[in-house]
Parts: C-alpha cells; structure tokens; sequence
C-alpha cells in the first residue's frame, strides 16, 4: 500500500485534468443554459459559436507571433482573446439580427428556434471549415508546464510525477474569474436583475418598462464570450478541430441538463459531474489500484472500464438517467 | 392552424425548449403623439379592437377615469372587461377609436412607451417575478426610473407593511393576497400618473379582498386615479365614483357607482337581484 503515490497519480491522470475539463464544459453549459434561460431556446449551434470564436482567437495568435508579441511564459493567445470575443460578438448579434429576431418577434415557439438554431450550427461549421480548415490546428505557446512530472518527482523524491499544464492552470483561473463575474453581474447589477425578469416573465418586464431587444443583446454578448472563452481554453489545453467543438455539444448539454438547464449554479456542477464522470470512467485505473490493493490482489489488466472512444457515449447515458429520474436536475432548473 | 405558423403545434418538449414566461404581447413600432386638450385624464374613446387578425371583441367602447377617482369595470364573464384594458395599454389592435392620457393622444404608443409615460398596470395573472426577491420585484418596477426610489420603496413598505417583512423571500412563495400587494406595489414604484388593475382580488379570501380594496382606496387617496376591472361587482361599484358595465364588448350601463347599484336593471342582470 503506498496511498500518497497513489493520491499523487490520481491527481496526475483524474483530479486536475478533470476540474481542467470540467471547468471548460462548464463555461460551456453557462452559455447554454443562458440562451436556454432568456432566449428560451436549447442553443445547438453553441459548440461552432465556440469554434468560431476560438477561430477568430487563433487567426488573431498567429497575427501576433508573426508580429513577434507575445506574453512571455503565458499563450500569447490570452492576448488574443479579447478580440477573438469582440468578433464573436458581431458574429452572434448579426446572426440575432437577421435570424433569430424574425422568429422572436412572431413570438414563434421555442421549438422552432432550437430548429432554426441547428440550420445557424451548420452555416458557422461550414463557414470555420472554409476559413481554417477541416484539421487540427495548433496555437499554444509559451511556457508547456507550470510544473513537469520530472521536476516534481526530483523535488518530492516519489515515485509517481505530478505534471501541472500551464493551460490547466489557465483554464481554472479564468474560469473562477468568469463564473463570479457572471454572478456578480446576474445578481447584483440592474441589468442583470433585468435579465433574470425578462426570463421569469417577459410581458411584465415589458410593462416594467424592460426593454426587451436590450437584455436580448445583452444575453447575447454574454453568451458570445463565454463561448469564446471556452472554445479557446479547450483549444489550448486540448488542441483545436471543427469536428471537436461540434461534438461538445454533446457534454456541454449534458452537463447543462444534468445541473438543471436555466440554472447557472447548476451548469457549473453538471460540467464537473460530466467531466469527472468521462474521466474516471475512461481512465485506466491499474496504476493507482497498483498502489492501493495489498499485495498480491494488484490488478492484472488494465481496469478501464470503458474506451475513450466510448467518452460521448458516458455523456449520453448520465443525460438519459437525468431526464429520466430528475428531468429538472441537480439544481431545480426550468425544463419540465 | 394555417394562418398561424408559428403555433404551439410539437411544442411540448421542455427539454429543448422554455415556453414558460414566453411574452404574448407582439412587438409593435410605436407611433406619435399629438395633443388633444380637455376630456378625463385617461380615456379609451369609442374603441373598437381585436387581437391580430381576428374579430373584433371591443364594439365602440368608452372607458374613463378622472383626477382623484376609481373608475370600475364590471360585467359578465366573457364580456371584453380585460380586453377593455387591455386595449387602453395598447395590447391590442385598436381599428377605431382613440386613448387619451393627460391632454395627449396616445393610440399609436406602444405598451412600453405607455408605462414610460405614467401609465402603470397590473395584469390579471402572472403579475409578479417569481423567482425574484419581492425587494428586486420592486426595483425592477422602478427599473425606468433613473432618480433615487427609496423613498418610493419605502411608501411601499408603508403601504403593505408584510412586503416589507417578507422583503428577501422569493415572491412565488407568498400566498395569493401577498403576491396581488406585490403586484401593485411593483406597478407603484415606476410612480404612475394612472394605475390600471386587471382584477386584483382574484382568487383571494373575502377578508383579504376586503383589506386589498381598503389599500386600493388609500392609494386612490394619494391622487392617482385607478381604473379596474373587478369581478366582485358590488363590493367594486360601492367603493368606485364611476361604473362601466360591459356587456358582449360594448358599454351596457355607465354612472356612478352608487347610480349603478340603486339601478333596478343592472341590479337583476349583473348583481344577483
């Protein structure tokens, strides 16, 4: 038995890759459950407002290294970002403009603009292909490690090395930033207060003299930049496809629906519960178990209870249990 | 089902879609005002309406309200009551007729222009944020307002003494009388020239109707004229200076309240003999 080695793998290859990935589809749930909340519509073309916007952040990065700016031991791509947001922002206003607002103002059912959403998803995929291509693209530079395995291992004298990426200690901290921002801001500000109104009741927000297209812009640039911000913290810590980000809807809705969509405390739990959920059930857990079992039961075999290619398919399950047990989720949200 | 395309057809699916809270009035352009002195300080002269499209459901219908007084609506159900005033705050399509407030004509102004000019109203339900604090459903009612409005918050509190103990509670979990002083201390706080109450005391207790209309005639008592809809119709026309009896969306009988009570026809068709 040896608990602190096995505690110092299970960091290693579970504990902070998933609070890293967790973080990431929880910035992504907020921007859904946000759209869901005050738009009133499952947004399906989030996971390529997500690769637009990182996109736009990589086509900026490249600008800049070829221009020689960068910020030293962090991704210049943190200096990128603001206008990678800035576009995205444009992007999704323009897209409200001349799609959404049409259905909006025939007070059209939700329904049809998740529909509508899903013909939106297919025009940016479309649009990100022709501009950066269908492969993956790689933008992260600056320092790799905050901490490498090696060093650790040199500094503690212990068998297992803990690695601490820099883009896993980027993607935690913004994500606390953002997450209170977003609270402070729902909570505390009179906009956002006019948000929370304009989602519980529209006509008497109107008759409170709310103006509707307002919080709807409001929600949108809300929404553009956290897109963003996910799509390019998953991108530096992963790598960026199209492909991908459409993919993550998957999780990023799971996650949404199994916090309870509507609610933002809930999105940020579900993101973690998802994420800890891929990870554990796709990690092969012989190494810790090696360290943990007594002597002689150490496993033989791999002890992975399922692919990683089978990751998507441990979103879906948790999403079927949650709509069948607690369709309103962890945090009592709106839908049903 | 044809001529609406963007109906409720395959809508039930909350999973994917959050129909709840989903606005009914349309967005309209608003239009310009012009003066048109003299006349009550809120009047809806000779409205014929309907919703979109369809058939009219105001047939020449006049309501009013003056400085200092309530003005009651009463009539049968079905009698085009809430969509009087509803078509007062511009909800509806107004196809002849005007709406006057204060010496201007208002018809072309949409509902938001109309609350930014004074105009304050209470639906008939869902008229308060549930899932907000009854302190933040109070300054979303001032939300227009740009000046300090404790002071208005704190006549409020004056007013309905249990808002203020109950400031910090959701205001879906109050009880039915609490949620309707919510609801009129929202409509309050934007400090309206007009309160226009779509049936405050619907589904209340008879002793909490019985304080809500004592606390409508102390806010009458501040000045600010009130017109209502009212289902109760004696209690109503006994505490109203003018009663409009609607009857298939047009005018039936109109006098005083107490003209109206002693009125030996509407006594035997609307108030039970």
């Amino acid at each position: 038995m040896d608990l602190l080695n096995a505690f110092i793998a299970l960091s290693n290859y579970v504990l902070i890759p998933g609070i890293a990935y967790g973080s990431q589809l929880a910035l992504g749930a907020l921007g859904v459950t946000l759209v869901y909340g005050i738009l009133r519509f499952s947004n399906f073309a989030h996971g390529d407002t997500m690769a637009m916007g990182t996109m736009a952040t990589i086509l900026m990065t490249w600008l800049f290294q070829s221009m020689g700016l960068s910020l030293g031991v962090l991704p210049t791509a943190l200096l990128a970002l603001p206008f990678g947001i800035a576009f995205t922002m444009l992007l999704v206003l323009g897209t409200d403009k001349v799609v959404y607002k049409f259905y909006r103002e025939q007070k059209a059912k939700p329904v049809i603009l998740v529909i509508v959403s899903l013909g939106v998803t297919f025009i940016y995929n479309g649009i990100t292909r022709f501009i950066i291509g269908a492969d993956d693209q790689n933008f992260l530079d600056g320092q790799r490690f905050i901490m490498s395995a090696r060093d650790f291992k040199e500094m503690t004298g212990l068998r297992e090395g803990l690695a601490f990426k820099t883009t896993q200690g980027i993607t935690i901290v913004t994500a606390i930033i953002v997450v209170a921002l977003l609270f402070w801001f729902l909570n505390k500000t009179r906009a956002g207060k006019s948000m929370r109104a304009y989602s519980d009741n529209e006509d008497l927000a109107l008759l409170s003299g709310i103006n509707p297209e307002r919080v709807v812009m409001i929600t949108w640039m809300i929404v553009a930049a956290l897109a963003t911000i996910a799509g390019t913290l998953y991108g530096l810590d992963k790598s960026f496809k199209p492909f991908t980000y459409f993919q993550l809807l998957l999780p990023i809705f799971a996650a949404a629906i199994v916090g309870g969509l509507g609610s933002p405390v809930g999105a940020i739990a579900g993101g973690f519960v998802i994420a800890f959920s891929e990870v554990t059930i796709t990690y092969a857990w012989k190494k810790v178990l090696g360290y943990v079992m007594p002597e002689g039961l150490q496993p033989d075999g791999l002890v992975q209870l399922m692919s990683t290619d089978y990751k998507f398919a441990v979103s879906f399950v948790i999403l079927l249990i949650v709509l069948l047990i607690k369709p309103t989720g962890l945090f009592k949200g709106k839908s049903v | 089902m044809s001529n609406d395309p963007y109906g409720d057809r395959g809508n039930k699916d909350w999973s994917v879609g959050n129909a709840k809270g989903q606005g009914s009035i349309m967005p309209k352009a608003s239009g310009k005002t012009h003066p048109a002195p003299g006349g009550p300080f809120l009047i809806g002269d000779g409205m014929t309406a309907g919703y979109g499209n369809g058939p009219d459901i105001l047939h020449d219908c006049t309501i009013a309200v003056d400085r200092g007084e309530i003005a009651v609506i009463v009539g049968p159900n079905g009698a085009g009551k809430s969509t009087g005033m509803k078509a007062v705050f511009g909800m509806l399509d107004m196809r002849k007729g005007h709406v006057r407030l204060d010496g201007e004509d208002i018809t072309e102004l949409s509902p938001q222009d109309r609350v930014a000019k004074g105009m304050g109203f209470v639906p008939q339900t869902s008229n308060i944020f549930t899932s907000m604090s009854v302190e933040e459903n109070l300054e979303m009612g001032a939300f227009i307002r740009r000046d300090d409005f404790r002071d208005t918050m704190t006549q409020v509190y004056d007013l309905f003494p249990i808002l203020k103990e109950k400031r910090h509670q959701a205001a879906g979990e109050l009880s039915g009388g609490q949620r309707q002083q919510v609801a009129v201390g929202r409509a309050l706080m934007t400090q309206p020239k007009v309160l226009m109450l779509d049936e405050p005391t619907a589904g209340v207790s008879p002793i909490v109707m019985d304080e809500l209309f004592d606390r409508i005639i102390e806010v009458a008592r501040t000045g600010i004229p009130i017109l209502m809809v009212e289902q109760n119709a004696r209690q109503a026309l006994e505490i109203a200076d003018k009663g409009y009896v609607l009857v298939q969306g047009a005018n039936a009988f109109t006098g005083t309240g107490k003209e109206l009570l002693a009125d030996p026809e509407v006594r035997k068709s609307f108030l039970g003999g």
